[in-house]
């Protein structure tokens, strides 16, 4: 389980560092590139979200 | 006075005042005036750590950077420190709170069972405050000076600023900290984001169309150049600074101050949203390109302010600068007692270690202006960029990095030797890299060019790991056949 954790989180460090060098298409008003870094960092949260979600560290009333 | 003092008087009286309702009815022990008796919860501790996130970097270097530099500006935005958060931090909380530790340097001296370890962390990490501090000193500096409209040098805006903070940390500790992240940071929303979309409208009538010209007159500045600060090199800073980035003595407390190993995997959720605010300092600094241009070397720091001040009245510069000032007193005031706590709690201790727990506090508070006034030293004989001295401190720090990883594992491969000799090594690299201002390209003229753009950090923290484990391997081995009669006994 842990392991699979561990991918999953992985998941958004290796997307938000692989670098999209472009200007053209501007999304939101942003050159692409730019737009890339910010939409990755909204989906890091997604993803630690879920991961935060199937940890078992964070299930039952144990508060560690 | 003209107003935008006034006000910057103001908010700084607000935070003292913070700071000392905090303190009011809590007994100050080492403990508390320190951790906070491990008791703060999600929202405290998440209001810290964005205090760490959101400096005077943020504020004046960031906006600098993407003025003077372009794209490379956005290496600012790392998923990957939150991700590390979420597994690196609980353990180090756990095993912190079980043993009962207090510092960084307690964490390393406890796992490796060795006080001069112990000793090394200590000085390291202090060592490595120095420039983090000198920046948010200079930091305070630019924006008390520029908000005066020149009738306050910088220099007696630095003095200013120290006073702030040394009279801020002595009353309070890290409680008056989290309060005042609290004010600082509604402040800085409000400000950044205000700021961020205001100005490309006004001066290019939005944003496509300020990158459009921006990427007319400068083609290429939007992206990241093909050699020097290329793709490699942004994947690579991002990645040593991840490592970094926790590794820092008031980073790693801070984690120690959390009611729970939950309260930290939630602030892991949270921080990367919170991260989406410097989009909107990007895009200060982008504005500013063609306002205020000209700015060369470390003037490029103050590319905001003049910015502001060719746009808004006075009394919005004023709160503009107050919350530049929050942003340099919630950390630097983390910095000053923290490194305070680890000279008097690792370092004095150690060496007298009959010192009671009521005169070692008592030492720790006094240590604050000593600390404050050695940063100062470095503030006025420097004339480096808030940038260049923020790399300075995180190529140092990561150096602990191994060391830690390494002892979190079930069955940890580094002896204390091997720790030791890793640290050692990586600092020298470091300075050496530093001080003779050499790249990848000198030090390997013959690599191809991918690997000539790599962080020069990378250099330090390959030669630390390999001492380590090489050491380790040796040691482990002498260890061994000195301890195998001891278990046949056993």
């Amino acid at each position: 389980m842990k392991k699979w954790l561990y991918l999953l989180s992985i998941i958004p460090v290796f997307f938000s560092l692989l670098v999209f060098n472009k200007v053209e298409p501007y999304v939101l008003g942003m050159p692409f590139i730019l737009f890339w870094m910010v939409l990755w960092l909204v989906l890091t949260s997604v993803f630690m979200w879920i991961v935060y979600k199937l940890d078992p560290a964070n299930q039952g009333g144990d508060d560690e | 006075m003209n107003s935008a003092l006034l006000i910057i008087t103001a908010f700084m009286a607000l935070s003292i005042y913070l700071a000392l309702r905090a303190r009011k009815g809590k007994e100050m022990t080492l403990e508390q005036w320190s951790v906070g008796n491990r008791g703060l919860g999600s929202m405290l501790v998440f209001l810290l750590m964005a205090g760490e996130a959101f400096t005077t970097f943020t504020f004046l270097g960031a906006s600098g950077f993407t003025y003077a530099a372009g794209a490379p500006a956005f290496y600012i935005f790392n998923a990957a420190y939150f991700v590390l958060s979420y597994w690196l931090l609980p353990p180090i909380w756990k095993y912190a709170k079980e043993k009962n530790l207090l510092s960084q340097s307690d964490f390393f001296a406890s796992k490796y069972n060795s006080t001069a370890l112990g000793v090394l962390v200590a000085v390291v990490g202090v060592i490595s405050m120095i420039p983090y501090l000198v920046l948010q000193l200079k930091g305070l500096g630019i924006i008390v000076s520029e908000a005066s409209y020149g009738t306050i040098s910088p220099s007696a805006a630095i003095w200013i600023g120290v006073l702030t903070v040394t009279v801020y940390v002595m009353l309070s500790g890290i409680h008056g900290a989290a309060w005042t992240a609290v004010l600082k940071d509604f402040l800085i929303l409000g400000v950044v984001i205000f700021m961020g979309f205001y100005l490309p409208l006004h001066y290019h009538g939005g944003f496509v169309e300020m990158f459009k010209s921006i990427d007319q007159a400068n083609p290429g500045f939007l992206v990241l150049p093909e050699s020097g600060l290329s793709t490699y090199w942004f994947v690579s800073t991002l990645i040593l600074w991840s490592l970094g980035s926790y590794m820092w003595p008031h980073t790693f407390s801070a984690a120690y101050a959390a009611k729970s190993g939950r309260a930290l995997r939630r602030n892991a959720i949270l921080m990367p949203m919170y991260q989406i605010v410097l989009v909107f300092v990007i895009f200060i600094g982008f504005a500013a390109i063609f306002q205020v241009p000209g700015l060369k070397g470390s003037d490029t720091d103050l590319a905001m302010f003049k910015l502001s001040k060719a746009t808004f009245d006075p009394w919005f510069v004023g709160v503009i600068g107050a919350a530049g000032i929050l942003a340099a007193l919630v950390p630097s005031s983390m910095m000053l007692n923290v490194a305070a706590t680890i000279l008097s709690k690792n370092v004095y201790k150690i060496w007298k270690p009959e010192t009671t727990d009521a005169s070692l506090a008592r030492l720790t508070r006094y240590l604050v202006p000593v600390v404050a006034i050695a940063a100062l030293y470095f503030t006025f004989n420097g004339g480096n960029t808030i940038v260049t001295l923020l790399i300075m401190g995180y190529s140092l720090v990561t150096q602990l990095f191994p060391a830690l990883f390494f002892s979190l594992w079930k069955k940890n491969p580094v002896t204390v030797q091997g720790a030791f000799c890793g640290i050692i090594a990586g600092l020298a690299a470091v300075l050496y890299t530093t001080l003779s201002n050499a790249s990848m390209a000198d030090l390997f003229p013959a690599i191809p060019q991918a690997f000539k753009d790599f962080d020069i950090g990378i250099i330090a923290f390959t030669i630390n790991v390999i001492v380590t484990l090489t050491v380790s391997a040796f040691t482990r081995k002498a260890v061994k056949s000195d301890a195998e009669p001891t278990h046949s006994v056993a």
